[in-house]
């Protein structure tokens, strides 16, 4: 692999000339957060599965757009994507950071079951599905069914949300400061008390977003839909 | 899953490089679709020569030449062909009713794929950098170009099968995902008079937008109407003689991005096959929203 480590230690990786496969086997390799804990990955090129299932304190930054899964399943590391990202970016993230310096496609932070991921621009349809724990932060909007079936974590949005968010929503937080275009069932606003203003503050200022966070709304779950009641058969 | 790519060019001097820009976006969707490809070509002097009528045939049953001279004759005048793998495109100086009526008449068995006077349609089965080479398609030029890489689920793996679906004149769509309610609106076209080539899906959506077309709908309005009719999951991309257009359904799980430039708008599957567009460094990208049409006229 035409891998190079610079003065300042990071290890370059040309994605021109080397594989995805030949990258994520070296940021997997036992010790890489002793002996390699930076890297810098050129000429993604909107490939697939760019640095996953990372399971050490490693710093990965990727110069330009990615494809689908990049940073998925990840423990411990901090990717960041200089570009757009594709479908499912930190699927799956189990803790560690993830930030896109652009948009993010469909299904971004999917399952995640802990760590944070922020996108500076917007993300498409279906942030943060069936999230178990992570918290997502961003900039800009989301698009349609996002949190959908959102278990546990918490969802910050600096812009708009779309259609039906947080439709079938068990224990997530969410926090919107635009318009939400419309609810999905058994999603409610919420009172945005001193603890849900405290912890958006510190989502906030990890995301390193300048926003007010009293301008925020509070969404979640009505709880009226997550234990099967026949009398309401007609509601599922 | 399946591939879609496609190039609406703006900027007139990059349309000699139309087929080597295409081929190094359908070499990018090659895994999304490894069963078969098609191909649709605006305007390339070679296979859709200005002033004339075109027809794009598969199942001719001989080489092109033949398909030449057969035409030729019964026209009672000259008439060319060119092979790209599985498929001749013929054209003549006649009307395009005209040369249809004789290739109806000399070529029975023959399967039209494409007509007008601007489309070439090129399609084949096997591996899509294999019938890019053989379609010949990085010498290809024109203004505009679509691309399927297909993996079949609605019906069998044949050249006819494949897609762009060209059911009107200049007209073609592509499509990623399935129609749920097909056979309910192939019954109800039936019903109205239209015909159809194949079981697939994605031709029932061809000939709803030809039927709205021809009914006086713009373009626009027919993938409006398309939006209202049609179930199931799809990203369409719809080309005519002067538009290059896009819609997704509600539930939009079917990827799709768009880039523009001043110089070109640009149609994917995925971004990695707009990585090598000149410019792209300064595109504007984005993901076309559920139920939006977007369209570009020339």
């Amino acid at each position: 692999m035409a891998a190079v480590t610079t003065a300042e230690t990071a290890t370059i990786v040309d994605l021109a000339t080397s594989s995805i496969s030949s990258l994520n086997q070296s940021l997997h390799a036992p010790g890489v957060g002793l002996e390699h804990p930076a890297w810098r990955v050129l000429h993604p090129g909107g490939r697939h599965s760019i640095a996953c299932g990372l399971n050490a304190e490693v710093s990965v930054d990727i110069e330009g757009h990615v494809g689908y899964y990049c940073a998925g399943m990840n423990q411990h590391a901090t990717v960041t994507v200089h570009g757009n990202a594709g479908v499912g970016v930190a699927e799956n993230l189990m803790s560690g950071y993830v930030r896109v310096r652009g948009d993010a496609s469909q299904s971004a932070g999917a399952t995640g079951h802990g760590g944070l991921l922020v996108i500076e621009g917007n993300a498409s349809a279906r942030c943060g599905i069936s999230m178990k724990g992570i918290d997502i932060v961003v900039g800009g909007d989301i698009g349609h069914m996002s949190a959908f079936m959102a278990q546990a974590g918490r969802l910050v949005v600096c812009g708009d949300a779309g259609d039906a968010l947080g439709d079938s929503i068990y224990e997530a937080r969410l926090y919107v400061k635009g318009s939400a275009k419309s609810l999905g069932a058994d999603c409610v606003e919420k009172p945005l008390r001193p603890q849900h203003l405290a912890e958006l503050t510190e989502l906030l200022a990890a995301a390193g977003f300048d926003e007010d966070p009293a301008a925020f709304r509070r969404y979640g779950s009505a709880r009226a839909l997550y234990h099967f009641q026949a009398d309401k058969s007609d509601a599922y | 899953m399946c591939g879609i790519v496609g190039l609406h060019l703006i900027d007139p001097e990059l349309e000699p490089h139309l087929g080597e820009l295409l081929t190094g976006m359908l070499g990018q969707v090659v895994e999304r679709g490894p069963d078969s490809a098609g191909v649709a070509v605006y305007g390339d002097p070679r296979l859709t020569p200005v002033g004339r009528s075109v027809v794009s045939l598969l199942d001719t049953d001989m080489p092109a030449a033949a398909v030449a001279e057969l035409v030729g004759k019964a026209l009672g005048g000259a008439a060319e062909a060119v092979q790209a793998d599985e498929t001749v495109v013929v054209n003549a100086a006649a009307e395009p009713e005209a040369l249809l009526a004789v290739i109806a008449e000399s070529l029975p068995d023959a399967l039209v794929i494409g007509s007008g006077v601007q489309l070439a349609v090129l399609k084949g089965v096997g591996g899509p950098d294999r019938l890019a080479e053989s379609f010949g398609l990085a010498s290809v030029q024109g203004w505009q170009a679509v691309a399927h890489t297909r993996m079949a689920t609605e019906s069998a793996v044949t050249a006819a099968g494949s897609h762009p679906f060209s059911v009107g004149a200049d007209q073609c769509l592509v499509h990623n995902g399935s129609f749920a309610n097909h056979a309910t609106i192939r019954r109800e076209l039936r019903a109205a008079g239209v015909s159809f080539d194949s079981e697939n899906d994605s031709e029932v959506g061809a000939r709803f937008v030809a039927q709205r077309l021809r009914e006086g709908c713009d373009l626009e309005k027919a993938l409006r109407l398309l939006c209202e009719s049609f179930d199931g999951f799809y990203t369409l991309l719809v080309t005519t003689g002067d538009s290059f257009a896009v819609v997704r359904d509600a539930i939009a799980c079917k990827p799709a991005i768009i880039a523009q430039t001043d110089r070109w708008v640009a149609m994917a599957s995925e971004y990695r096959a707009l990585d090598t567009l000149p410019g792209i460094e300064d595109a504007r990208i984005f993901e076309p929203e559920p139920e939006e049409v977007y369209l570009w006229r020339r």
